[in-house]
């Protein structure tokens, strides 16, 4: 991204930036169909959530299992706000933008909690809670039935094209272009957030929690703004999923779903936005492909009926530990991005390791400590 | 087994400025041989090459002919080559007892090793009366006199120390260079004494070696380190 | 008062279920720091093993066998395989490897096993035995509790008696002076992950049998809530894995009977917050281990 309009820079070149994208994505909704605008509407959605993972695991260090949750929660604040104005007699982009906010605004409370039940919480501890958390959803959609109606789950109206390009362009594109327009305005944030002195304290945090208390960075509260920020981006994307599909159910945000997005995260590589963009384009793309192939096999219609679902849970597996053990900074590291986000602690006093964690630290400081040998 | 070590063009570290840079000497068997320096000098990253826990950059390391730069750090504990590291080494959450038997583990076992924990603790009286206490009860000077014992129960060949003074009263620190001089010349030990505490080091050692910003500047018999006041001024301080 | 004995006391050999799978969780915290995401999925392969091993042998016991020791082989692969080449700086990347590797397990086991739910047979009885006209445990909950307690003093005498066990205690407490003691340090991790994976199987084995049936998802829960008791009791301590196994337990049991079971789930967060934000801690635990 760095090569892209190197005169620029700071905030006028991220809006630059942005807006060129965010052309070039509405123009692409020409060359395609109805079902690909619908897939592309859903990857957009995608990326707002995996763009605010992918910031809060690889910028703040905290891993979230939850995101699906609080992209229902998103979903569920756009659901019932919708409908509620819609009962109000209230149609149209005043609806749908309030409904946008109020979904936003339900995951960012929901996020603002769990950010602080878990902010004095290392890593595998707060990604635990957030098991749990996205675990129990079905569960309050099922005892609060009566606001949620459980399983079913709620149904909104859907916004049709406005008069003036109904002409022009179909139902899928036009979804596509709300899709693309809120996920423009949801990640150019993240962003500035990310290029801007917040991001460098959620950086400071993230490589070392004592050093920087002592350097002044209020840790909680960095902490707790990255889940809050990161939330509402998904929050969003849960939005913009139930304005495209119409409908929002606990079945449609499980555990795997959660997976799904680290998935997006990790292989895109961890604190890229660029990253999450192709994270999400991978996790919409890959099952159909997966699926495209195992039809073109002749295969028993009971293997064939395993497989679909678990196959691309497989991959996507696969995906996530050879990422992992090969190349931690992921795809986005290909392209001359920063590789070194998580996964190489700094140590005070030795100097910066290469790429590969160094073989060898002087420093005698035990908590940072490299062993010669590989364990 | 006779406990010769050998030191040659040791180097530790990358780029510009390494921590250790070419640093040779050699220790006979039954030596004792006290390592000098300024903090920060390299002494403890010495001895942490030695024992295996960092990786020389270039250099070779001998113990009695054979190459210890290809073996982990416990295959080299297990050739006879011990370090009481600087800091905290005691296993705080194990008792007395238990850190001595870790000790003697690999070396003895059954009756033999009650025996040898037994012969620790006539060599160090104090611990006998803490044997089951936890290793985080201790006082600093009966930790450290648990991390010579253990470190002497396996009855290694060479016994490397970082420091083992360092925030001790004046008296622990005479009767532990004692009870380890006397230790040594019983069983023929070479040692390998970093300290910052000159004085006390040259006293039992029979030769002195300086490092200085990760180089050897001296390399001399005790006495005559001792004595020598421009070296004394210019590397240890006094 | 009829139905809270009967609770209680199921709920309390399911506890002991979620004690032991806690302990396995214990156990690779000690010997790995790290907090296994995939001890369930490893379990599960484990049972789903024993299940075929019963089917073909018709022998309850040899399926046991085959899966604590299909347990332990897991472990070894795993750890061999897999973890010994995650990154190691921070925790979370040992987490999402973990995490990786369930979806590859349970996918693969939807794969060849198929999504359907395959009940498990108890070697005894599930009816509950009445003393003095009031439900109590049944035969199957007794067998449960005693394996359980057997096995978690088994492990206690290894770790506190046995050369092992000091070699198991100081690798995972101090990995750096254990080496310069000549201890093999990798070897100790190695089997700390294979006790680990074998208990947890054992666990799994113990509990499935009561569930519905075994299926590519039977431990998520398990999971759940032994991540749970590690939590109230303290990730380094066996003693609050099992007295916080046994309340997790109880309280499970309990909710489930007076709410429902598909409050359970937010029983379980409910605990989890409330234990997080009031003694974050742990009751047991003895290093803070686990805050910022």
């Amino acid at each position: 991204m760095t090569r892209l309009f190197p005169r620029l820079a700071g905030t006028p070149r991220v809006l630059v930036v942005a807006g060129i994208l965010t052309l070039l994505a509405i123009g692409g909704t020409f060359l395609l169909d109805p079902y690909r605008n619908f897939q592309l509407a859903t990857a957009a959605a995608y990326f707002c959530a995996i763009g605010g993972l992918t910031l809060l695991v690889g910028l703040s260090g905290q891993l979230s299992l939850g995101h699906a949750a609080l992209m229902a929660a998103g979903g569920y604040g756009y659901a019932l706000t919708s409908i509620a104005l819609t009962g109000a007699g209230l149609a149209g982009a005043g609806r749908f933008v309030i409904a946008l906010v109020a979904g936003v605004v339900a995951a960012s409370v929901l996020g603002l909690l769990l950010g602080l039940a878990g902010a004095r919480l290392r890593g595998p501890y707060l990604a635990g809670l957030t098991l749990a958390f996205v675990i129990a959803l079905p569960a309050v959609t099922s005892v609060f039935s009566g606001v949620f109606r459980g399983d079913q789950g709620l149904q909104t109206a859907y916004e049709p094209v406005p008069e003036l390009l109904n002409r022009l362009i179909a139902l899928e594109q036009w979804q596509a272009w709300v899709a693309i327009g809120v996920t423009s305005v949801v990640t150019t944030a993240l962003a500035l957030v990310r290029r801007g002195a917040g991001g460098l304290r959620m950086r400071a945090v993230r490589d070392d929690e004592t050093a920087a208390r002592l350097n002044g960075v209020a840790v909680r509260r960095v902490k707790v703004t990255a889940f809050t920020v990161s939330a509402a981006a998904a929050g969003a994307g849960g939005a913009v999923l139930c304005f495209v599909t119409q409908s929002v159910s606990p079945g449609g945000y499980t555990l795997a779903f959660s997976l799904l997005l680290l998935v997006g995260a990790v292989v895109g590589g961890l604190g890229s936005l660029g990253g999450a963009a192709i994270g999400a384009a991978v996790i919409v793309l890959l099952p159909w492909v997966l699926s495209l192939l195992a039809g073109s096999l002749d295969l028993p219609a009971e293997l064939a009926q395993r497989l679909s679902g678990n196959l691309s849970v497989l991959v996507f597996g696969l995906l996530l530990i050879v990422v992992m053990l090969v190349r931690p900074g992921g795809l986005a590291g290909a392209f001359g991005g920063r590789r070194r986000g998580p996964w190489v602690r700094r140590s005070s006093t030795s100097p910066e390791p290469a790429e590969a964690p160094a073989p060898a630290s002087p420093s005698p400081s035990p908590q940072k400590q490299f062993l010669a040998q590989e364990r | 087994m006779t406990g010769a070590l050998q030191i040659e063009a040791l180097t530790v570290g990358y780029g510009g400025a390494p921590v250790l840079h070419d640093v040779s000497f050699a220790l006979a068997p039954g030596e004792v041989v006290a390592l000098l320096g300024a903090n920060g000098a390299g002494k403890t990253t010495l001895l942490r090459t030695l024992v295996g826990l960092v990786a020389a950059t270039a250099g070779t390391l001998r113990l009695d002919a054979g190459d210890l730069r290809t073996l982990r750090t416990e295959e080299r504990a297990r050739r006879g080559l011990a370090l009481v590291p600087d800091g905290q080494s005691v296993v705080a959450e194990l008792t007395v007892e238990e850190n001595l038997h870790l000790g003697a583990l690999w070396r003895h076992r059954g009756r033999a090793r009650t025996r040898a924990v037994d012969e620790i603790f006539t060599l160090f009286a104090p611990l006998a009366r803490r044997r089951d206490s936890a290793g985080h009860q201790l006082s600093g000077g009966e930790r450290q006199m648990l991390a010579l014992g253990r470190a002497l129960i396996a009855e290694p060949v060479v016994l490397a120390l970082d420091e083992p003074s360092l925030g001790l009263a004046p008296l622990v620190v005479a009767q532990l260079m004692g009870t380890l001089r006397e230790a040594a010349r019983q069983r023929g030990l070479t040692v390998l004494l970093a300290e910052q505490n000159v004085t006390s080091a040259l006293s039992i050692a029979d030769r002195g070696v300086v490092l200085d910003l990760g180089r050897i500047v001296a390399d001399a018999p005790a006495d005559q380190l001792a004595a020598d006041e421009t070296l004394r001024h210019a590397y240890l301080g006094f | 008062m009829d139905r809270l004995l009967f609770l209680f006391a199921t709920g309390l050999a399911r506890g002991a279920v979620f004690a032991l799978f806690a302990l396995s969780l214990v156990l690779i915290w000690r010997a790995a720091r790290i907090i296994n995401f995939a001890q369930g999925a490893m379990a599960l392969v484990a049972t789903y093993l024993a299940f075929a091993v019963t089917g073909l042998t018709g022998s309850y016991a040899a399926g046991l066998a085959a899966g604590i020791l299909g347990g332990a082989a897991i472990g070894w692969a795993i750890e061999r395989g897999v973890m010994r080449h995650a990154p190691h700086s921070t925790p979370l990347a040992g987490v999402i490897v973990a995490i990786g590797l369930v979806m590859v397990l349970q996918s693969l086991l939807g794969i060849v096993f198929g999504p359907q739910y395959r009940p498990m047979a108890a070697p005894f009885d599930e009816t509950p035995i009445f003393l003095g006209g009031v439900p109590v445990l049944s035969p199957y909950d007794l067998f449960i509790l005693v394996v359980a307690l057997g096995v978690m003093g088994l492990l206690a005498v290894l770790f506190t008696r046995t050369s092992l066990g000091l070699q198991l205690r100081a690798s995972a407490f101090a990995p750096e002076v254990s080496r310069m003691l000549g201890v093999r340090v990798d070897r100790m991790v190695t089997i700390g992950w294979m006790l680990s994976a074998a208990v947890a199987a054992l666990a799994a084995l113990l509990l499935i049998p009561t569930e519905l049936g075994l299926n590519p998802h039977s431990t998520d829960m398990l999971f759940v809530y032994a991540f749970t008791v590690a939590v109230v009791g303290g990730l380094d301590s066996p003693v609050g894995a099992l007295v916080g196994g046994l309340t997790v337990g109880v309280v499970i049991s309990l909710v489930t009977g007076y709410l429902g079971s598909t409050v359970a789930p937010i029983g379980v967060l409910v605990l989890l917050v409330v234990v997080l934000l009031v003694r974050p801690g742990g009751v047991f635990s003895m290093r803070e281990a686990r805050t910022a």
